[in-house]
């Protein structure tokens, strides 16, 4: 029983942090903008990328841009370019890191880096608007960051 | 056209709702009567705008039309309650606003110079401290919550005896160091998300995130009624969401840096009408 009990907790706290070779957001190294590197050596899932794509809690990349291939999402923002046809423009690895940290890509870029912990002004927990209690995820995990990479892949002008 | 082009013009036909515009060119006229300035020339100290537009033109027709007549105006109901309080005794000195000042007439032009800094003190005080200062000491009643019902309708209230004229803040002298302080808030790369005020409402005015086509953000229409919320939205309430959603720790409403920011962004509108209380979505 209390064994049990041990195991399961320990299940939890796996699951929030980060997996067995994984790249922390940290350690994670850019050439010229791009990850050469999986994050996870995990292959991505596109239909879990698109559903985090258009996901409002989750990437909202829609927020901001047009993606014809999610056509049912409703909304889709004009603050960035439509990425139709962004799997032509990119390689694999450049998107990775246009997801990862776009800032690297393009200098001051107003799109936000989704897997990056430190380094920000009055980072707040979340949309709560207060002080985080702790030390901060990136926005998406390593896993999500190759799914949304995969869907992004997908994305060829037919 | 070429291959490339076309597919792009199909894409486009696809999302009809997504393409939206610049500001309208509706003209913003209350009552059939009150012309209001709301598209002017940036003021000389804005470098990187060359109009001002005020977030009236980047509304829908339906919420437009709700702000051109008084009678539909919902926000009306609480100015209307706001001028009962004028009237209303309360606190240990036995006073009401009007015992001391003549009709709320009297304060035409004021809301156009908010805020400002008190000459006494040397702070930076908006509208809200003025009103507060005038219940806690002269009055001696309770302080108002700062986006309270009733410190919002008065000072929506105030603000209206202003509409029409335009936003005339002053910005050097005693102000110019709040006036700094307010401007490198306005770029300041806030949250988890580094996002700036200017990121938004500068570099990408007239463009949708997500369902919200973005205006540039000013405040010469504040408090203004949102239909969402039912209710009179204070200046530094809207501040407080907008950073909120970068994923940042906001500031307090009443904090000495709402009070700057306050301060640079009704500058970026100088010369757009007092269009208080606006309606928005
Ligand atoms: C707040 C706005 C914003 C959000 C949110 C955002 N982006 Fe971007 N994105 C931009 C902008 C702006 C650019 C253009 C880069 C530049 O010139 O600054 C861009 C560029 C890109 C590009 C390269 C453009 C191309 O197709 O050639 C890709 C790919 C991309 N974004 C993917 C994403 C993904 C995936 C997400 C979500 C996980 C996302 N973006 C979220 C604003 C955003
Ligand atoms: C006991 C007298 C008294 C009462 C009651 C009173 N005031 Fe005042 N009020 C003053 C005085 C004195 C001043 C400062 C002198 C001035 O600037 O007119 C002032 C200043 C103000 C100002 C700033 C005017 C400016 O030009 O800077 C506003 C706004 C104001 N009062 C609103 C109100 C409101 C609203 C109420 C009721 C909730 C109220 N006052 C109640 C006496 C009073
Ligand atoms: C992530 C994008 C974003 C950022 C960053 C942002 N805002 Fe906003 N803001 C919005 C949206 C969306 C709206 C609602 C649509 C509109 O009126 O522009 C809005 C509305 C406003 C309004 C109301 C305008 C009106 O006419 O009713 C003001 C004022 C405002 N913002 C000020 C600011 C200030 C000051 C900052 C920085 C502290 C800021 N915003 C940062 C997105 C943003």
């Amino acid at each position: 029983m209390t064994k049990a009990l041990k195991l399961g907790l320990a299940g939890m706290l796996c699951a929030s942090t980060a997996m067995a070779g994984e790249i922390k957001p940290k350690d994670v190294s850019f050439a010229d903008g791009a990850i050469e590197q999986s994050l996870t050596g995990t292959p991505g899932d596109p239909e879990k990328g698109a559903t985090i794509v258009g996901e409002k809690s989750m990437g909202n990349c829609v927020a901001c841009h047009q993606v014809s291939a999610l056509a049912d999402v409703p909304f889709q923002g004009e603050v960035g370019p439509p990425l139709d046809g962004a799997g032509d423009r990119w390689t694999e690895a450049e998107l990775r890191g246009l997801v990862a940290n776009a800032k690297m890509t393009f200098e001051g870029t107003v799109m936000p880096a989704f897997y990056k912990d430190d380094g920000f002004i009055r980072p707040g927990d979340a949309y709560t608007g207060k002080a985080p209690s702790g030390p901060l995820e990136p926005i998406l995990s390593a896993q999500d960051v190759e799914d949304v990479v995969a869907f992004l892949m997908t994305l060829k002008e037919q | 056209m070429n291959f490339k082009a076309l597919t792009a013009a199909i894409a486009m036909m696809a999302m009809p709702a997504a393409v939206m515009a610049d500001p309208d060119d509706d003209k913003l006229i209350i009552n059939g009567e009150i012309e209001m300035i709301s598209v002017a020339k940036a003021p000389e100290h804005l470098e990187n705008l060359d109009t001002i537009y005020s977030g009236w033109h980047f509304r829908t027709d339906e919420t437009q039309a709700l702000q051109i007549d008084d009678f539909d105006n919902p926000a009306m109901i609480f100015v209307d309650q706001a001028a009962d309080v004028y009237e209303t005794v309360d606190g240990a000195a036995g006073k009401s606003c009007a015992s001391c000042h003549d009709g709320v007439e009297s304060f035409a032009g004021l809301t156009a110079q908010m805020p400002k800094v008190d000459p006494e003190t040397g702070k930076l005080v908006v509208m809200e401290d003025l009103i507060n200062e005038c219940r806690t000491e002269r009055m001696e009643a309770d302080a108002w919550k700062w986006s309270g019902a009733d410190m919002q309708g008065m000072v929506a209230l105030i603000g209206l005896q202003s509409r029409g004229m335009p936003m005339n803040v002053a910005i050097d002298g005693p102000a110019a160091p709040y006036w700094e302080q307010g401007k490198e808030m306005y770029y300041t790369r806030y949250g988890q998300l580094e996002l700036s005020c200017a990121n938004c409402h500068e570099e990408n005015y007239g463009n949708m995130i997500r369902a919200d086509h973005l205006s540039q953000g000013m405040i010469n229409g504040f408090p203004t009624y949102r239909l969402k919320q039912a209710k009179l939205i204070s200046r530094h309430n809207r501040f407080r969401g907008c950073i909120r959603d970068t994923r940042a720790e906001t500031f307090a409403e009443g904090s000495d840096e709402f009070r700057a920011l306050e301060l640079y962004v009704a500058s970026r509108g100088n010369g757009l009408s007092v269009e208080t209380p606006a309606v928005r979505q």
